[in-house]
């Protein structure tokens, strides 16, 4: 089975794709590490950490692609998700400053001293031990997915009335998360993390390390999808894009379907924000903000929708537009800059970068295919070579 | 009502005394049909006579505001969504021909393949020898098997019609609503399809055709039903039918 999946999902474009993930993931935390300081080909542990975070909104571009451009379900509100998963992770990292805080309070974080909190709330118990903060890295994007798709997928809530309510959803946590009452340190977030796993998080070391687990997740979501987009679940994932009704009339529970993927899409989310947050050093409600989903869903549309290589190569592209732009004079303008581009890539590359990219290879398969149809040895010659579009999954 | 109950129970299909109405139009009136297990039944009737809406109801897209729908003279449709009936084997055709296009020809009869349908299944599918001489088979009867490759999208009209027809056959249905088969063909796609369905049909599935076009419905020479304002006007061979003085008042205006 395994070989057969893999076989299955490792077409060209994704064996390159996962060479460049794998150099970049093993290069860059070495040249940071063993090249000495000041060396031309030396990484400083600022450029690596910020392409860490890029890792990290690949990853979440990649969950993003999963549902909306293989299911059509476009939510407005997967940031939630993410900053579920960072939260998770930061509650670990802030039980682990223990009494090295301000304050100097063995159990409770600064926050809650400050606050008055007495006792720590129930709701982070366990969050000491490593291993049930990444449960809950999962589990807690997994469960919100799951309640919150069960309803609106069985209620048959499609198309922009998903995406608005999806849209409510992050903002009311957004708000929830605010509120110093809720325990999870109000509008400051949590921060002044220490250490993770008993390595400090700001040495070089933790931080290569850190970089190369992001990559790591990277591939191995990527290679998820992608056994997921080339199973025969996949194909019923573009059935229900394209004519869910008609779907439905086969057969198929499509709100079975959506679930499971958009739960899987939430978890992957979630595991994106539990890197990030260790290697930034912050997580506050701000990550709710329906801004972030919207951003995340342009980073999907500039690189392809439907191609989850695009997903990836648009959230690293914008995020290096971002950070170049809102680092100069053109700092107060990059929101207008970025609804521009949206709007350009709309209008003039409506299959993003990576879709425009196929199209233009596009006239070479043409050309093959037409050759095939005068000459029937051709075709079977060059379905045996695997020329033709995708075979049948056997 | 003993009788009634006998052909309620011996009927494949079983329509009594249905209705319904959307915003006060009752698209459906008091409409009664039964289908014998292996029969061919064309529907024909003006526009706006509710053939549509009828296939709606059976398939579980739309709820009859009262009124009977059995099949196989148990199972009360009126209670099921539109997957649970399409697994209890009713397979439809749209009237506009509805494949998936962004997918090839063959993926779409594989789609349709009544096989295991729930995710997890789904996930780990493998194509069996067996399933693939289906979809094999299923591709000489469309004749698409040149094209198996190619995107659904770039088919013509006339061969997404065929195509459609052929995930009918991969679902494999004991009943199949075929809605206006032949919309946009030429005479001789024509004539293939009638006699296509008329081969599906010696296959032992019971076949509701509807249809505009007369000269189709009188090449598959079987049983008329013509509906009238969401209700049945007259019923039997298509010669009775189109003799009979309501029909024509019907079809030619009054």
């Amino acid at each position: 089975m395994t070989p057969h999946i893999l076989t299955r999902s490792l077409d060209r474009s994704a064996m390159i794709f996962l060479l460049i993930v794998a150099a970049v993931g093993i290069l860059l935390p070495l040249s940071n590490l063993l090249l000495p300081a000041g060396s031309m080909f030396q990484v400083p542990t600022y450029l690596m950490s910020l392409f860490g975070k890029y890792v990290c909104y690949a990853i979440l571009a990649l969950s993003i692609d999963l549902i909306w451009g293989y299911c059509g379900i476009l939510s407005l509100g997967h940031g939630a998700f993410f900053a579920l998963g960072g939260y998770a992770m930061g509650m670990y990292l802030m039980r682990q400053i223990g009494s090295r805080g301000v304050y100097g309070n063995p159990v409770l974080p600064d926050f809650m001293v400050f606050l008055n909190y007495k006792e720590l709330p129930w709701y982070w118990y366990g969050f000491d031990m490593f291993w049930f903060a990444a449960l809950m890295v999962l589990v807690a994007p997994g469960v919100l997915a799951f309640c919150f798709g069960w309803l609106a997928f069985r209620s048959r809530v499609t198309g922009v009335y998903l995406s608005i309510i999806t849209q409510a959803m992050t903002y009311a946590l957004l708000l929830a998360f605010f509120r110093n009452d809720f325990g999870f340190g109000g509008n400051n977030g949590l921060t002044d993390f220490k250490d993770i796993l008993g390595f400090n998080i700001q040495s070089d070391g933790t931080r290569a390390t850190l970089f190369a687990l992001s990559c790591l997740a990277l591939a191995v979501g990527f290679l998820m999808c992608r056994a997921v987009v080339t199973s025969k679940l996949g194909k019923v994932l573009i059935a229900i894009r394209d004519a869910e009704s008609r779907t439905r009339f086969l057969g198929y529970r499509v709100e079975s379907y959506k679930l499971f993927v958009f739960v899987l899409s939430a978890c992957m989310a979630g595991v994106a924000g539990a890197l990030y947050v260790p290697q930034v050093g912050i997580i506050n409600p701000g990550e709710f903000a329906p801004g972030n989903s919207i951003e995340a869903v342009i980073w999907v549309a500039v690189g392809g929708r439907g191609t989850l290589i695009g997903a990836a190569l648009g959230a690293v592209v914008v995020n290096y537009a971002k950070t170049v732009f809102t680092s100069g004079a053109l700092a107060p303008y990059w929101l207008f800059m970025l609804g521009a581009l949206f709007i350009l890539v709309t209008l003039l590359l409506p299959k993003g970068i990576i879709g425009t990219f196929n199209d233009w290879c596009e006239p070479n398969r043409l050309r093959n295919r037409a050759k095939q149809k005068r000459d029937p040895i051709v075709e079977s010659a060059a379905a045996e070579d695997g020329v033709t579009l995708p075979r049948p999954a056997e | 009502m003993n009788m009634m109950d006998t052909k309620a129970t011996s009927a494949l299909l079983y329509l009594d005394g249905v209705h319904v109405s959307f915003d006060g139009f009752h698209a459906i009136n008091n409409l009664s049909l039964t289908l014998a297990p292996g029969e061919m039944r064309a529907i024909i009737g003006p526009n706006g006579a509710g053939k549509t809406t009828m296939m709606d109801i059976i398939t579980g897209k739309t709820k009859p505001d009262k009124g009977e729908v059995l099949f196989d003279g148990i199972v009360d449709l009126t209670k099921l969504d539109e997957t649970k009936i399409a697994e209890l084997g009713i397979g439809r055709k749209f009237q506009k021909p509805t494949v998936f296009e962004s997918q090839t020809i063959e993926d779409n009869l594989l789609l349709s393949l009544n096989v295991d349908h729930r995710v997890r299944g789904t996930l780990f599918w493998r194509k069996s020898r067996d399933e693939a001489a289906r979809i094999e088979r299923v591709l000489e009867t469309i004749r698409l098997t040149d094209s198996r490759h190619m995107l659904a999208g770039s088919l013509s009209h006339g061969q997404k019609q065929w195509l459609e027809i052929g995930m009918l056959l991969a679902q494999d249905p004991k009943l199949l609503l075929v809605d206006e088969p032949v919309a946009g063909m030429t005479d001789v796609e024509t004539h293939q399809t009638a006699e296509l369905l008329k081969e599906i049909n010696r296959d032992n599935k019971t076949v509701v055709v509807v249809e505009h076009d007369m000269t189709f419905v009188r090449e598959l020479g079987v049983k008329v039903t013509c509906l009238h304002e969401g209700t049945v006007l007259a019923e039997g061979t298509i010669d009775d039918v189109s003799a009979n003085d309501r029909v024509v008042e019907v079809y030619l205006g009054r």
